[in-house]
């Protein structure tokens, strides 16, 4: 459990002490991934089902990788989005996979909610990995997790966000938890990517200009701009959302603090968001985030499948 | 149940009655299928048959303007005879079928198959409408002479907007041979895109993405001054924006043949109830649940009238379509049976007056449409509600009459409750004793 | 015992450990078992750097990891940190924790101790031994024994840098 959760669905449930355990105990993870022997019994016998709707190598090698080292077993199931018209309905999948008894399923959907609908229907415990543009909650902890590394804290400090913010779960992830571990957040991109409302959720402004928003701030979070999409442009082209909103080393050298540092979720485009000489600078922390991540998801295993779903265990144990 | 030929008389009831300004205790006597006396003293034969309604409103059978009775082609959601039950359950005695079945109403053959499914179940009155387009596919006019004479009273592509205005043009003129509006479902599809909620902070949290209120403004827009071009007659389904409400107030007030429709739920719910239910697909519907602004408008849109009737889009749709994830499910949720105790709950809070309601119910879909009933004058149809306003029920899915399952209110409490509905003198339903 | 006990066994047990340190010839390395065991370890490291000459590496060891209760605990159990920062290959581990009871714990630590490397030996120092073995482990040093009831619980209070307030005290389970 995770405080009082069951499940890992988001955080926008999470209060600010559920958020310090899951840190807290990532911490003492990530120590287990500097050992010569990457490996501690701790969840032996226990199934992770990694459930996976959508493309993902990252998320899921690093869910996965979390899995072993805890010593749990860890299955993938890659899956084309569900519809009804063809193949067998989200529910019908998840009942099918815990009829083998898994201890967590991992779940990315295109679909937001989709996570919390599964949720409903299975008795093990779910831990989404992004469900469409709603949360990618063990990205947001990470997140939070790499700048406390990098800061000390995340008291006072202002994180920019830059992107497609109308389209990013990790940016909704990470704005339901740096502001509650008392960070300020500054949201910047073109006006059509910002989502209606989202001043609404609390502890974030929002800007369009790029200098203004990162001037000042102890970290930015650059986000992936698709170009892909098709039928809704947003913006006139990759060129043009370059220049305004990427982040190349002039302006990072002109305009942020000498100890801000640079996330990105990835995958980079590459001269995009981000130019080439940033991405692999000394400001970007984003390998640091692929590793934490491993840490984090080894934090939200353990504790939503270590133990049985029963009453609270005092901590320490009464017995040596 | 009573025979048609023989007496009924309803005594005790408060009898509410907009369309003669009457609202007062009165016993109503129903003979030979027709009102034949409203009056505060009326001698009763001993051996007459009478329900006693003391304590409870007598009102004119209610009139849904906008229901999908889903046959034919989808009798597994809903047929015309599980419909009319659901209808006459929640006090409504004549409901209008709207067209999207399968195949759609655009030939007699399926609207003389509604009027003999109608007939043969014997309880609500069903008024087909037709489509207004082949196959509801928005290019070629459908035979509205036809499907007017066959039994059509109105026509409509709902389900869909009529997105090309040159046919609209042309249908709001065309229609006009048979004096009967067109009931249009606005919606720019290119602004709605693939929203599946209002466009809004609640969308926005919930990561699903929204169909701004403006889809809906710049449609009805559009038809208002279609119908200043053709001088033809309109009738906006479902409005939900306040922007509408601004178009539709103009419309009015210009004298232009525009009338309108409010559901139940854009009365009292919201699109933060999406996200307060967790992505509860019974909270999903077209148009969606707006702002709190938008439902202040259409609450005040309804009791000053520019919004004439209420009609609830009832929609049935089964599991297979719903316990879907949001951005799938399909759009709707049932109402017939939960419209009476949800609007109730506005005049409690002040918002629509008794009276007010009853019409929105009766006399005004009525008159809009053309329809016999909405009145309890002598010698109107004996279509006649006796509703208990103070009835506490739990609103069990298991246990209304549609077949269909899919609405918000399931396991929620409700004030208000229809006990006896009769259509033409006949008692068509009737509130179980162990029920009340 | 009292806080003068607990000091003298204390110095009985460097003393002890001292010898075999100096029999065996080897590299000793102390790891404390959290938490009753950090303290102990961290005095038991001070008064063998006087008596070996040399101060011995010191390491901190958090078990909650190598349970072997996890499955029905209820909610997984706070883990706290492990920090060991010398290599384990080769080297005379002495392990070090307050009480010894069941032997779980220190079975979950032999696992986790192997799992840095492989060490040339394991011993085991205590200050409380009170029986009720589950498992065939034994204290290659202990301050002292008690036989304690199965509904009594043993409570070590060590004072960080003071020894006034030390305390070994019996009492029932759930009593403060």
């Amino acid at each position: 459990m995770i405080g009082r959760h069951r499940h890992l669905t988001g955080l926008e449930g999470l209060n600010r002490e559920e958020i310090l355990q899951v840190l807290d105990l990532a911490t003492s993870m990530k120590e287990v991934l500097s050992r010569p022997l990457k490996k501690v019994p701790s969840l032996r016998g226990k199934l992770v089902v990694n459930l996976f709707f959508e493309a993902s190598t990252r998320t899921r090698s690093s869910f996965e990788i979390a899995s072993k080292v805890l010593s749990a077993d860890a299955v993938n199931w890659t899956a084309s989005a569900s519809s009804v018209t063809k193949g067998e309905t989200l529910i019908d999948t998840a009942r099918n996979l815990e009829a083998m008894r898994p201890d967590v399923l991992v779940i990315r959907h295109p679909a937001g909610g989709a996570p919390q609908l599964v949720a409903d229907h299975v008795a093990c415990a779910v831990v989404s990995a992004g469900d469409g543009a709603h949360e990618h909650p063990s990205q947001g902890l990470l997140d939070c997790f790499t700048l406390r590394e990098k800061l000390g804290t995340l008291e006072g400090k202002t994180v920019a966000i830059v992107g497609d913010v109308s389209h990013s779960r990790v940016a909704r992830s990470d704005l339901h938890s740096m502001p509650k571990l008392g960070a300020r957040v500054r949201l910047c991109g073109p006006p059509t990517m910002m989502p209606a409302g989202i001043e609404r959720l609390g502890g974030c402004s929002v800007h369009h200009d790029l200098r203004e928003a990162v001037e000042g701030a102890d970290a930015v979070v650059m986000l992936r701009i698709q170009h892909e999409r098709i039928g809704d442009p947003l913006i006139p082209g990759t060129r043009e959302y370059s220049k305004l909103w990427g982040l190349n080393a002039r302006k990072a050298a002109d305009w942020l603090t000498p100890g801000c540092v640079i996330l990105h979720p990835g995958p980079i485009n590459r001269g995009v968001e981000l130019s080439p000489e940033v991405a692999d600078g000394a400001r970007s922390v984003i390998l640091d985030q692929v590793q934490n991540g491993v840490a984090v998801r080894m934090a939200i295993l353990y504790l939503l499948a270590g133990g049985s779903p029963a009453e609270v265990h005092p901590a320490g144990g009464a017995r040596s | 149940m009573s025979e048609a030929s023989e007496v009924l008389f309803i005594e005790g009831g408060r009898v509410i009655d907009p369309a003669s300004g009457l609202d007062g205790v009165r016993t109503v006597v129903l003979r030979g299928g027709r009102v034949a006396e409203v009056a505060e003293r009326v001698e009763r034969p001993r051996d007459a048959r009478a329900i006693d309604a003391r304590g409870k409103w007598v009102t004119p059978g209610f009139i849904d303007a906008h229901v999908h009775l889903r046959e034919p082609g989808q009798e597994y959601k809903e047929t015309v005879e599980t419909g009319a039950r659901a209808a006459v359950a929640g006090g409504f005695t004549a409901v209008l079928a709207m067209p999207n079945t399968v195949p759609p109403n655009d030939t007699v053959a399926v609207t003389e198959l509604i009027l003999a499914r109608a007939a043969r179940a014997g309880l609500a009155r069903v008024y087909p409408v037709g489509c207004i387009s082949k196959g509801q596919k928005g290019e070629e006019l459908a035979e509205m002479g036809e499907l007017f004479q066959a039994g059509c009273v109105a026509f409509s592509d709902d389900g869909k907007p009529v997105s090309s205005s040159g046919l609209m043009r042309r249908a709001l003129e065309y229609a006009l041979t048979f004096g009967v509006p067109l009931a249009v479902h606005e919606e720019d599809l290119a602004l709605v895109g693939k929203g599946v909620m209002n466009e809004g902070p609640a969308a926005t949290r919930l990561g699903l993405k929204g169909n701004p209120a403006q889809a809906e403004e710049v449609m009805v827009s559009r038809d208002v001054a279609l119908a200043e071009l053709t001088g033809g007659r309109l009738h906006v389904c479902h409005l939900s924006t306040a922007g509408a409400v601004r178009a539709v107030r103009a419309a009015k007030a210009r004298g232009l043949r525009v009338t309108a429709e409010v559901a139940p739920h854009h009365l009292v719910l919201v699109d933060e109830d999406v996200a307060r239910s967790g992505y509860d697909t019974d909270f999903k519907m077209a148009p969606p649940l707006r702002s709190e602004a938008d439902r202040a408008a259409v609450q005040e849109a309804l009791a000053d009238g520019t919004i004439d009737c209420i009609a609830t889009d009832h929609a049935p749709h089964s599991a297979v379509e719903k316990a879907l994830e949001f951005d799938v499910a399909m759009n709707g949720i049932i109402g017939l049976e939960t419209a009476f105790p949800v609007c109730l709950a506005l005049v409690r809070a002040g918002k629509l007056t008794e009276r007010r309601l009853v019409e929105a119910l009766t006399l005004a879909p009525a008159r809009i449409f053309g329809l016999p009933g909405g009145t309890l004058a002598p010698g109107a149809p004996a279509d006649v509600a006796v509703l208990d306003p103070g009835a506490e029920w739990r609103c069990d899915p298991e246990r209304l009459h549609s077949k269909s399952r899919n609405t918000p209110w399931k396991g929620t409490s409700m004030i208000g409750r229809c006990t006896h509905a009769l259509v033409g003198g006949t008692l068509v339903h009737e509130l179980a004793r162990g029920e009340r | 015992m009292d806080s003068e006990a607990i000091g003298r066994a204390l110095a009985r047990l460097a003393r002890e450990i001292a010898e075999r340190a100096r029999e065996g010839g080897g590299d000793l390395a102390i790891v404390g078992i959290r938490r009753g065991g950090v303290h102990l370890a961290r005095r038991l490291q001070a008064d063998l750097a006087k008596l070996l000459g040399r101060e011995p590496p010191l390491g901190t060891l958090d078990i909650a990891l190598y349970r072997d209760d996890l499955a029905s605990a209820g909610t997984a159990p706070v883990v706290g940190p492990t920090d060991i920062r010398f290599p384990v290959e080769g080297k005379d581990i002495l392990l070090v924790d307050d009480v010894l009871y069941t032997g779980r714990t220190i079975r979950a630590a032999l696992d986790e101790i192997v799992d840095f490397g492989r060490p040339r030996r394991v011993w085991l120092a205590v200050l409380v031994d009170r029986g009720g073995r589950e498992l065939p482990i034994a204290a290659d040093f202990a301050g002292a024994s008690v036989r304690v009831a199965a509904g009594d619980d043993v409570e070590v209070r060590l004072v960080e840098g003071g020894a006034e307030a030390d305390a070994v005290i019996v009492k029932p389970r759930g009593q403060v």
